[in-house]
């Protein structure tokens, strides 16, 4: 491996920690960042000489520190400092700061800093957005591509967010057990929301974007660690590792829609489903069954099917069971009834998504399947109009060019 | 003498690879691997998967206890290694109880293996 592939995983595997560490000394993103930036730089400068210091998030703690107590002698904007700060570049003050890091557990740190930029006072959209910028430390330019806006409009958004959270600034003490759960709950939806985004976009011409499910992993990853024993947290892991798994498979060369019957399932990640499978196997021994945990379940199933007619749909329709019960949905039962149609035949199948349909008036999925069951019951007149209204409302292009090859399919065998 | 070679290192750093990134390492690290193991050097090697996946059963006083995470404690050192094949994380933790019995205190960890060679050594 190069050495700049090791510096660049390096520094943004340190980043979140190192940001929210910096955030104790001076109280504003924005310094935190360009000090971040400048260490980062000393970084790629000086380690590839010297050799990695052996705790990299201390070393960048310090000299960003440093950097930003420089720049507040040059009269940047930095608020009160501890005086004992302006001390750090002896090597007595180093050691001690080193030690201390070491000592330290970040965890409530990375806890605020994620909650900071989930806050359900902002949109949802800039909680991604700010998360991406702030945590991962993707450049605007990367964001706004992700997103599907241009550069200025992703800049203004998060100026207006940076701005939000300024305004109402989280306190420094250690929350307390309840405090820590909420906020890794809120933390935990829009970790869920970015994946799904990632995987299934709402709107466009690019369907996936595996860049938003990498870094949703990534992140996912970060809040195993400041919740180890939580089995949800651990199981949405799985979920998205199970999920992330088959991405290169989910579209043809011609960037067409696959089916997950359709698949070549050789094409799947299979390091990704042996951690998600290891991961849902730990959770399951953790704790009750909770959505999350039934979601995987369902991943995992079709993760170890080697061929789709292998695949255990009683399980399937068990989970989607559970999962209605834990957390009710027209979505959910809808997706059982897929299952359903596997065990106990179309009729059957939608006969369970009819009472739906005033739920599900503006949902792809929703006609799509329907269309797919009229036609196996072999009433292609009602297949074409469910198709014809899905086609309405497909949210990328994607979506639309594979109803439109149901169509014609449809056209072909009538 | 047989040695075992425990490698240590940041977790954060080795996810941060890409895939190709990821790819490149274990191709360098698997060369050696060849290498060293055509001079009869080398047997079992694994990759070991996330910390997250780890569970450690302590022991010591009147019963085990099965704790959730890695045995962290720089305290206490890593003292022996065994490789067992079981179809659950239950059964795994239950032949960790039994292999606990007779020791001084300490933890045995238990960690799904991310990959998996077992030639034997020549030598």
């Amino acid at each position: 491996m190069s050495e700049l592939a090791w510096l660049e995983a390096t520094l943004g595997a340190s980043r979140p920690r190192v940001l929210s560490a910096l955030l104790r000394y001076c109280r504003d993103l924005d310094v935190a960042e360009d000090a971040f930036q400048e260490a980062s730089l000393r970084a790629l400068e000086r380690w590839p000489r010297n050799g990695a210091p052996r705790d990299p998030v201390a070393w960048l703690v310090l000299v960003a520190r440093n950097a930003a107590i420089d720049r507040a002698r040059r009269g940047a904007r930095l608020e009160a400092l501890p005086h004992e700060a302006l001390l750090a570049s002896s090597e007595d003050a180093e050691a001690e700061a080193m030690e201390r890091i070491e000592a330290a557990d970040y965890r409530d740190d990375v806890l605020r800093l994620l909650f900071m930029c989930c806050r359900p006072e902002l949109a949802p959209a800039h909680q991604l957005a700010l998360a991406l910028r702030i945590v991962s430390g993707l450049s605007v330019k990367e964001i706004a591509r992700a997103f599907l806006v241009s550069e200025a409009a992703m800049e203004q958004r998060l100026t207006r967010a940076k701005r939000a959270i300024a305004e109402r600034p989280l306190p420094f003490e250690a929350p307390g057990a309840r405090e820590r759960e909420e906020r890794i709950g809120v933390v935990a939806a829009s970790l869920y929301a970015l994946f799904n985004e990632g995987y299934s976009a709402s709107s466009g011409a690019l369907h996936i974007r595996a860049a938003l499910c990498d870094e949703a992993i990534r992140l996912a990853r970060l809040l195993v660690a400041l919740a180890p024993a939580a089995s949800e947290v651990l199981a949405r892991n799985a979920l998205f590792l199970l999920q992330h798994a088959r991405t290169p498979a989910r579209l043809d060369a011609r960037g067409e829609i696959v089916l997950l019957e359709a698949q070549d399932r050789a094409r799947w990640n299979r390091d990704a489903i042996a951690e998600g499978l290891a991961l849902l196997e730990k959770a399951r021994w953790l704790g009750a069954p909770g959505p999350y945990r039934m979601q995987a379940e369902i991943a995992a199933v079709h993760a170890r099917a080697e061929r789709p007619e292998l695949t255990d749909w009683r399980a399937i329709e068990a989970c989607y069971a559970e999962l209605e019960r834990l957390q009710p949905s027209a979505v959910v039962t809808l997706n059982r009834a897929v299952a359903v149609a596997k065990l106990s035949g179309p009729a059957a199948a939608l006969a369970l998504i009819e009472p739906l349909e005033p739920a599900c008036a503006r949902y792809f999925n929703y006609f799509g399947a329907k269309g797919a069951l009229l036609r196996e019951l072999g009433r292609p007149e009602e297949a074409r109009a469910a198709w014809a209204h899905a086609l309405t409302l497909a949210n990328t292009l994607q979506e639309a060019a594979h109803i439109r090859a149901q169509l014609d399919q449809l056209g072909a065998g009538a | 003498m047989k040695y075992a070679i425990f490698c240590y290192g940041q977790e954060g750093v080795t996810d941060a690879l890409t895939p190709a990134q990821d790819e490149a390492m274990m191709r360098t690290i698997g060369d050696t691997s060849e290498a060293l193991r055509a001079e009869g050097k080398l047997g079992a090697s694994g990759r070991l998967m996330t910390t997250s996946s780890a569970v450690t059963v302590r022991h010591g006083g009147a019963q085990t206890l099965v704790l959730d995470g890695p045995f962290a404690e720089t305290k206490e050192h890593l003292l022996g290694f065994y490789l067992i094949d079981c179809d659950s994380l239950e059964a795994a933790i239950d032949a960790a109880r039994r292999l606990a019995k007779g020791r001084t205190p300490g933890a045995l960890e238990i960690r799904p293996l991310r990959t998996f060679t077992d030639p034997s050594p020549r030598a």
